[in-house]
């Protein structure tokens, strides 16, 4: 039989905001433990809490882009339940009214092709504490600096059909939040964490099969590996006669596998119900006007920027646009040097692969986006050659010198362009090379194409890299071809 | 509404709350009545009415996103059973 793989997703956002939602106490990450839990985090008698004008900006405009609608007014509930890192009983979040309503999400796949996911909602809560289960004289030792934490829960409708769909749309969400600057995106740190619904059906039916829930699925890898082995599970206990039961699973990395969380021995009750220290929030027209008018643009317009004006392919596009330091960069090498595939070629290839070694990002680059778009420049005007190019980037890179320019004449790398010195140096390397000129002359006319490479590396190796290697290819068969 | 102990026993489970053999009977008379007043306030015709999320007709204020609070932390874990290492200690939680 053949089976479909329906996925949904919820994922949870820290917003960048100084302080916490209901708080005034810092959300800085790394504090010693408990120094940033105040008396609202500790749920302590007698307090209130007070919403943070931040994350309500920083939700609406995520809101704003994905297209969705924002509630006029939104409403917060508690979710009533016990866990000794949730101090009061309950998490504040918004159950029925939450702040965005449905809006999409553009992904783009692997092949280029682009799908829409639909958002079926985003609402603000607060983060809980943290359990550490090492052993304190078999107790459990609880921080609280978390709790309180503002987060954006995005939940996503059952519209991606395969591990993959389900990555490239963790990505788009990545890169939206990223690009708004309402979160660092940090997956490592916790900044980022998914939920993932999965289930199977038999291909064509439309009811949907009885889904699993993967909790705190940390990384894109984790994501794609992680519904792989679900998905997998799922098909092999239905066709061995089983059936899927609806609970929650943790997924284990290290051993590759999905495990049923041990089952409470009673059902959740969560007993919402609207929390009386908070008023409703109403947003008004003009105030969102004011947010649509600061968004940056975003990256799916980006993608279609470059593409449809700058003419770069589909591909260059998706990943370049991908990371804002990453396309901003990108367009500041563009303006300097004027020729958008050279400025791909290189943020992708030279820079992306130098970065990867030393496991920089893009905006600890050693080398300025000015630095590389003059470079290029000086590839494009035939200052100097490809191979001279790569030489000048790495002694940027390394610090030395402040620019092409200076690299270029302390090395000593301008192309030779004057016909007459590279012929003087042709002249020699046939003069020096009587063996491989008559081996040139004897064989096959088609093979000698692959023979002139010898010439060519020699003449380079005389102008010590410098020679325009086409002016040299050029005037080499020339000068062989005469001498047939 | 009839309720049962069985009700009871739910709620009383949920809000970890002790509730011993004789409170919970009374409970489940108690309880009654106040749900029979539920009832009586659903009867009203309320086509037409949005339903209010808190009494006062007004609206949530917001406060600039500013740390205001410093680290109280001493003070905050003296009425605390058991800290250390800066840490709050509960019973073993077990996953």
């Amino acid at each position: 039989m053949q089976w479909e793989t329906v996925i949904g997703l919820e994922v949870h956002v820290q917003l960048a905001t100084r302080s916490k939602i209901f708080s005034g106490a810092s959300t800085a990450f790394g504090a010693e433990p408990n120094t940033q839990a105040c008396a609202v985090d500790l749920g302590l008698p007698g307090v209130l809490p007070v919403l943070n004008e931040q994350a309500v900006a920083m939700a609406v405009q995520f809101g704003l882009a994905v297209h969705a609608d924002i509630a006029e007014v939104s409403v917060f509930d508690r979710k009533n339940y016990f866990y000794p890192d949730l101090p009061k009983g309950y998490q504040t979040s918004q159950m029925y009214h939450p702040i965005v309503g449905p809006g999409d999400v553009e992904i783009t796949l692997e092949d280029g092709s682009t799908k829409r996911i639909r958002i079926h909602h985003a609402h603000l809560e607060e983060d809980a504490g943290k359990s550490l289960h090492e052993d304190f004289h078999g107790m459990t030792g609880i921080d609280l600096n978390r709790a309180g934490t503002p987060l954006l829960e995005i939940v996503s409708e059952p519209d991606m059909r395969s591990a993959k769909e389900a990555a490239a749309y963790l990505k788009a969400i990545h890169s939206i939040v990223t690009y708004l600057g309402i979160s660092d995106g940090n997956m490592a740190e916790g900044s980022m964490r998914c939920d993932v619904n999965v289930s199977v059906r038999p291909k064509g039916q439309e009811a949907f099969g009885t889904r699993a829930e993967i909790k705190n699925v940390n990384s894109f890898r984790f994501v794609e590996r992680a519904i792989a082995f679900e998905v997998e599970r799922q098909i092999e206990l239905i066709e061995d006669g089983g059936t899927v039961v609806q609970e929650t699973r943790l997924f284990d990395p290290d051993r590759d596998e999905t495990r049923s969380m041990r089952t409470k021995e009673e059902a959740n009750d969560y007993r919402y119900f609207p929390c009386p220290d908070l008023l409703p929030v109403v947003l008004d027209q003009a105030y969102l006007d004011h947010l649509r008018g600061q968004l940056p643009e975003l990256p799916a317009d980006k993608r279609e920027r470059f593409q449809n004006e700058l003419g770069l392919s589909a591909y260059d596009a998706n990943v370049i646009s991908a990371s804002r330091d990453m396309a901003e960069f990108f367009e500041a090498v563009h303006s300097e040097c004027g020729d958008a595939k050279q400025a791909a070629n290189w943020v992708q290839g030279e820079l992306s692969g130098a970065l990867n070694r030393e496991n920089l990002s893009i905006a600890n680059s050693p080398i300025s986006a000015r630095q590389l778009g003059e470079l290029i420049s000086r590839v494009l005007d035939d200052t100097i050659n490809g191979k001279a190019a790569k030489e000048v980037f790495q002694a940027l890179w390394n610090g030395q010198g402040e620019s092409a320019d200076e690299v270029i004449d302390a090395k000593g790398l301008k192309q030779v362009t004057d016909t007459g010195a590279i012929e003087a140096m042709i002249d020699q390397v046939i003069a020096d090379s009587p063996a491989q000129v008559a081996q040139y002359c004897d064989s096959e006319p088609e093979k000698r194409g692959k023979m002139i490479g010898y010439f060519v590396g020699q003449v380079m190796k005389a102008s010590r890299g410098t020679a325009n290697p086409q002016q040299v290819n050029g005037l080499l068969k020339e000068k062989l071809d005469a001498l047939l | 509404m009839a309720l049962e102990e069985s009700h009871v026993r739910r709620a009383a489970h949920l809000a970890r709350l002790a509730v011993s053999d004789d409170q919970a009977s009374g409970f489940v008379d108690d309880l009654s009545r106040i749900l029979d007043m539920v009832d009586q306030l659903q009867s009203l015709d309320t086509e037409g009415v949005t339903p209010l999320a808190h009494p006062l007709d007004a609206t949530q204020r917001l406060r600039a996103d500013e740390v205001t609070e410093t680290n109280q932390r001493d003070t905050f874990q003296r009425c605390a059973p058991a800290v250390e290492n800066g840490l709050y200690l509960v019973p073993r939680v077990v996953e």
